[in-house]
This record gives C-alpha cells, sequence and structure tokens, in this order.
C-alpha cells in the first residue's frame, strides 16, 4: 500500500553528497538512541549492587528473579514466579484497552476534521493538541482531581441527582485505562487523519454506485484503504501506555501497578535494583520488537 | 439514430440544481432512449457532470424529477439505482486486484460465488486483461485501469451505464483506440451509455446523440451531424468544430435562406428560426467549407491571401475579403497545387451551397 512509505529509488548521482547529509542523523541515532539500549542490555546481565548501581560481574540473577521464586534462601525448588508476569500481563492488558479507547474515539475525531474544508482543518488539529502544551503530570493529576470520590465530577453527578452514591472511579483499572487514552489520544488522531485526508471519496462513491450500503462501504473499502494510518496510530497509542508510569502511579493505586512503574522503582533512591530493572526493559523491549516483526512481515507480504 | 422505444431510458424533467447562490443546472428536459450512445458535451462548468451525478445519485436534485425505464429514481440513495459509473480517474479499489474489482458490485448484489467467478471471467475475457487478474491497480498503467473501471462497471449489468470522461486521463493514441473499443462495447452490449467529456471530437466520433450544455442549461440536442452542420445558436457553432464566426445582418429572407451582410460584403445563407430583414445575428461558416480558387464564379468573392499554417493534412489558410472582413479556410494538402497559396495572391472565395449559416443568438 502506497501510504506505508515503500521503499523510494533516489537518483545514484546524489549519492555521495547523500552519505554526507544523512551522517549527523546516523550519528545521533546511533550515538544516543542505540548505545543506551545496548547499555541497558549489559546492565541487565550485572550484579546488583544494594546502593543502587551495578558491579561489573556477569549474573543471570535479575532474569532469575523475574521469572523464578526460589524461595527466601533461595534454595527452594524454583517455582514461577507470577508477580512480575501478572504485572507484565496487566500492562498489556491495560495498554490495549486504552488504545481501543482511543481508536473508538480517535477515528470519528480524525475523520471529522479530514473531512471539513481544509481551511478549518489546521484549527480543528490545533484544538486536539491544544491540552498537550500542558505538562503530562498536570494533566494526570488534573485527572486524578476530576475524578476523584469528591471531585467535580462527582459532586455534579450527586448534585443533579443523577446518582445516589460517588462513582468509585479512582485507583481503578478505568482510571488507569483513562489516564492512558487521555495520554495518548493525538498519537492515535494524527496519523489517522492523515491517512483519512489522503483518502479519495470517489472510491466510496464508486463502492456505492456498485450497491454497497455505507456500513459495507466503510468496512470493506475506507477501513482497508486508511488502515496503514490506524495501525500506525495503534502503535504510537499502545507502545507508550505499555510503559507508562505516570497514569498508574497517580490514578491506579498500589494495586494496578504496570510495568513502567515496577522499572521506574528500580531506578529510584536506594532500594532499586538496577539489574531487575534493565531486565524488566529488556523483556518488554523484546515483546515490543516481536509484535513489530510480525506486523512488518505482514506488510511486505501485502504489498506483493 | 433516434430510438422510438415508447418508454425512454432515462427522462429528466425540469431537472435543477442550485449549489447555495450558484445555479448549476436549470430545467434540464430531455429523453435518453433505450441501446442510445448519448453525450452530454459542455465546457468545464457547464453543468455535465453535475447532471451525470444527479442520475447515479451522487448529488440530490433541487427541482424536477428522473425517471428511469418509466421508475422515478431521483429520491434513491445510488446503491438502489440499477446504473453503474466509469469514473473519470477510474476510483479503483486499490486494496483489491483486478478480480475483485470486477466482482465487487456483483458480490454486493448478493451474486454466488460460481456465478460472481463466471461473470468476472466474461468480463475480463471482454476487455482483454486475462493475464493481469491477480495484479492489484496501482501495478496497471491507465489504460489498463480504465478496462478495469470499464469492467467493474459493465459486470453488474447497469441499465444504463455512466461516463465521466472516461478518457480524459489517457494520451491521445490510447484515447482514440479506447474510442473505437467504447463505440463497439456499446454496440455489442446494447446498455444505454451516457457519456460526459468536453472533447468535441470524442463527442462527434462515438454518439448517437449529443445534449450540448454551457452555463447549467442544454442549448441543442442532436445527432452529431445536426450539431456540427445544423448549429442551434453561436455557442454551439463555436464550440463544436472551428468556424469562422461573424456579425452579420440578415438582408432579404427568403424562407430558410437568408441574404447577409458582413463586412462589407453578402452572402446566402441558410437559418432555421424566424429571421426578419434587418436583424442583427452572426454568421457561421466552416473553414473546411471554403474552396480557394483563381476565376470569379458563382457566388465566389475575392479576396488575398493572408498568412498560411501547414497543418500535415491540410494547410490553413487566412483569406481577407475586399470589405475588410477576414475568413480562415482549411485546404486539403495535395501533391499538386500549394504552390497556389502563396502569401499576397489574389484569389476568389467560394462557399460550398448551403454552408454559410446566420445564427439569430
Amino acid at each position: 500500500m502506497a501510504a506505508v512509505g515503500g521503499g523510494r529509488t533516489v537518483s545514484s548521482a546524489f549519492a555521495p553528497i547523500r552519505l554526507w547529509l544523512l551522517l549527523p542523523s546516523w550519528l545521533t541515532i546511533g550515538f544516543f538512541l542505540l548505545i543506551p539500549v545496548l547499555l541497558m542490555l549489559v546492565y541487565s546481565f550485572l550484579t546488583k549492587e544494594f546502593r543502587g548501581g551495578v558491579i561489573w560481574e556477569f549474573s543471570l540473577a535479575a532474569y532469575d528473579q523475574f521469572l523464578f521464586d526460589r524461595g527466601l534462601f533461595g534454595d527452594d525448588p524454583p517455582t514461577i514466579q507470577w508477580t512480575y508476569i501478572t504485572i507484565f500481563a496487566r500492562s498489556i492488558i491495560q495498554a490495549t484497552i486504552a488504545t481501543i479507547m482511543c481508536l473508538l474515539i480517535g477515528f470519528p475525531t480524525a475523520w471529522y476534521i479530514a473531512t471539513r474544508p481544509a481551511s478549518s482543518r489546521a484549527v480543528w488539529l490545533f484544538l486536539v493538541t491544544v491540552p498537550y502544551w500542558v505538562n503530562l503530570l498536570i494533566r494526570t493529576v488534573s485527572m486524578k482531581f476530576l475524578i476523584r470520590e469528591n471531585g467535580p465530577m462527582n459532586e455534579a453527578l450527586l448534585g443533579t441527582g443523577i446518582l445516589d452514591a460517588p462513582l468509585q472511579l479512582i485507583n481503578t483499572d478505568f482510571a488507569v485505562q483513562l489516564g492512558l487514552f487521555y495520554s495518548y489520544l493525538p498519537f492515535m488522531v494524527l496519523p489517522i487523519y492523515a491517512a483519512v485526508e489522503r483518502y479519495n471519496f470517489a472510491l466510496s462513491e464508486a463502492a456505492a454506485d456498485l450497491y454497497a450500503s455505507h456500513w459495507t462501504i466503510m468496512r470493506s473499502i475506507v477501513l482497508p484503504v486508511v488502515k496503514p494510518g490506524i495501525i500506525a496510530g495503534c502503535i504510537l497509542v499502545f507502545v507508550p501506555s505499555l510503559g507508562a508510569f505516570l497514569a498508574p502511579d497517580l490514578l491506579g493505586g498500589a494495586k494496578n501497578f504496570m510495568i513502567g512503574s515496577l522499572i521506574e522503582e528500580q531506578f529510584k533512591g536506594q532500594a532499586g535494583n538496577w539489574p531487575f530493572g534493565a531486565a524488566a526493559s529488556m523483556i518488554l523491549l523484546s515483546m515490543v520488537l516481536v509484535v513489530l516483526f510480525f506486523y512488518a512481515r505482514s506488510q511486505a507480504r501485502e504489498q506483493v | 439514430m433516434t430510438n422510438q422505444t415508447p418508454i425512454a431510458a432515462v427522462a429528466l424533467r425540469s431537472v435543477g440544481k442550485d449549489f447555495g447562490d450558484f445555479t448549476a443546472l436549470k430545467d434540464v428536459t430531455f429523453d435518453i432512449g433505450d441501446n442510445e450512445f448519448f453525450t452530454l458535451l459542455g465546457p468545464s462548468g457547464c453543468g455535465k457532470t453535475t447532471l451525470l451525478r444527479m442520475i447515479a445519485g451522487f448529488e440530490a436534485t433541487t427541482a424536477g424529477t428522473i425517471h428511469l425505464f418509466g421508475d422515478e429514481i431521483e429520491t434513491l440513495p445510488p446503491d438502489k439505482r440499477p446504473v453503474n459509473t466509469v469514473f473519470q480517474n477510474y476510483a479503483l479499489f486499490p486494496h483489491m486486484n483486478v478480480a475483485e474489482n470486477i466482482g465487487f458490485g456483483l458480490k454486493m448484489l448478493g451474486w454466488s460465488k460460481a456465478d460472481i467467478d463466471a461473470r468476472v471471467a466474461e468480463m475480463i475475457q471482454m476487455v482483454q486483461l486475462g493475464q493481469f487478474v491477480h495484479r492489484k491497480p496501482s501495478q496497471m498503467s491507465g489504460g489498463q485501469q480504465q478496462r478495469v473501471a470499464l469492467a467493474r462497471a459493465m459486470a453488474p449489468k447497469p441499465k444504463v451505464l455512466l461516463l465521466d470522461e472516461p478518457l480524459s486521463a489517457l494520451d491521445l493514441k490510447l484515447r482514440q483506440e479506447m474510442r473505437a473499443e467504447l463505440k463497439s462495447l456499446q454496440r455489442e452490449t446494447g446498455i444505454t451509455f451516457i457519456f460526459v467529456t468536453h472533447d468535441q471530437e470524442e463527442a462527434l466520433s462515438m454518439s448517437d446523440r449529443i445534449a450540448v450544455m454551457s452555463a447549467g442549461e442544454v442549448q441543442q440536442i442532436g445527432t452529431p451531424e445536426d450539431v456540427y452542420e445544423h448549429p442551434a445558436n453561436r455557442f454551439v457553432a463555436d464550440f463544436i468544430g472551428e468556424t469562422n464566426l461573424l456579425e452579420a445582418e440578415a438582408g432579404t429572407v427568403d424562407g430558410q435562406s437568408v441574404m447577409c451582410q458582413f463586412g462589407g460584403s453578402s452572402i446566402s445563407a441558410t437559418t432555421t428560426g424566424a429571421v426578419a430583414p434587418g436583424q442583427k445575428g452572426w454568421l457561421s461558416i466552416r473553414p473546411e467549407r471554403l474552396t480557394i480558387g483563381t476565376a470569379l464564379g458563382e457566388g465566389s468573392i475575392p479576396a488575398r491571401i493572408g498568412q498560411t499554417v501547414y497543418l500535415g493534412t491540410d494547410t490553413q489558410v487566412m483569406a481577407h475579403l475586399e470589405g475588410g472582413a477576414t475568413l480562415g479556410a482549411r485546404m486539403q494538402n495535395t501533391l499538386a497545387g500549394a504552390d497556389r497559396l502563396t502569401e499576397g495572391a489574389d484569389i476568389h472565395l467560394t462557399v460550398a451551397p448551403g454552408a454559410a449559416r446566420f445564427l439569430v443568438e
């Protein structure tokens, strides 16, 4: 599909200069992006130092701790350690639900904006991004304030008599999902907007002309054609949601712990465990890479 | 070829369309016969595409009725009208291959898999795309995409096929080939074609009848010969083919024949409407109906040759009349005789009988 940037051939006449123009990007990405990740990979195989930091000694302890429970003194027969796997599973579920919420709200939003007259689209896009000029922490705290038990939302609901008892939103899974949804909605709206804006509405007319109903046009013409935008949006929401720690911390409370918070804790203060945090990060990264790999492969197959 | 079938394929009655303050179509009323190759011809913005889109159901009418073989359709949505459209830029579904594109309408109509396969194979045969069945539209040339669009629109056996400038995106050679192909397809299938174009050559070469449109109104409806030989007004004479348009005044009127005065010369012309002596109007003379001779003859006008332009099959000659008017003439290039057309030479122009036409508006 043309929307996903396929390989483009650039005239070989530009080859020498291209090398020099790309060099800064290669260096920056290589140095500041790849090396820190490699560093984490190395740290995850080192031995933990008790006051934070590491001892340069190879160890699988971090991964072992993540996966197995060997008892208090480390000599019991190992059993599967469910604590961290549960946190991971919960994170995946939370991120998935947040992504679906973003998609359900973001798609109609993007559709609406993309079908406005060209002159007003920029205004709508700007309005969608306005809240994101405010720091994420502030926004998450505001969300907490809004939905807490005696916050403005519950007061309004009680005051108008819609509810008799306050809604218990704070410290629930749903609060976390809501927080993630709010944090990353524009990442869903923008790529879908870009795809819908490029969509040729003559295709919808052609489908209607060929006896397709509104619903069928949406399902078998529009969605497949704008799919690259939808998938890009889902990835852009899902990946940061998976590793988020602000929304789970502030809105979810202690029992709705997610990977992000788990990792954050390992690097905070003296109680941390750097190799364990690094290992958890590596496991998270591998999971994301596996998902992206399968997606890329299915896209490549579709191109043929 | 006018058709005598009692029920028209498409019957338009006082059809109008306003976009806000802008009137795109005004009081359009005519019938399109069954099996007819009917063309809507006009410059861009004349309302021809709007009219086609109203028949297809993409635009709502603001006035009037549209009947399709006797059934009133102007309030039906496009998916409930038994007509199909070939779009200007084809609008092929990019994520479907050729066979899926062609079979889409049949699938929507609820045909069985076996029937769809058979019909798609038949269509692919018809447009000669056998080796491309599994290609996506992006992997095909413009001409091939055009054939897929045609096959896709014809697969559901529409009662009327609507074609919205389908050849405009093709290059000249391919366009000429496709003209002949479209015409024979229409003959073979017997489906009524409504063809929209701004290209008068296309309209003349393919149509049974042409509706010439301008500024939201139908100017003239007739066979290609009708609109070319007997244009109803100045716009039609000017838009279809090349012509010399000269301001003229009617002299003596004798039935269909009128003596016209223009720029100090006078000539006998035909007319259709009622013309009174002294009425002002336009004289239209096709350049190829003028002959250049050396001797004074019956009805010939003395002139002097001005600029000449060599155009391959013929030569365009500007002839200056004694009265000051200038007429363009076209002479077919033969091996002998081209040397006569030297600039400044004195000649005599002869207008073929019935070739000059006096137009009131």
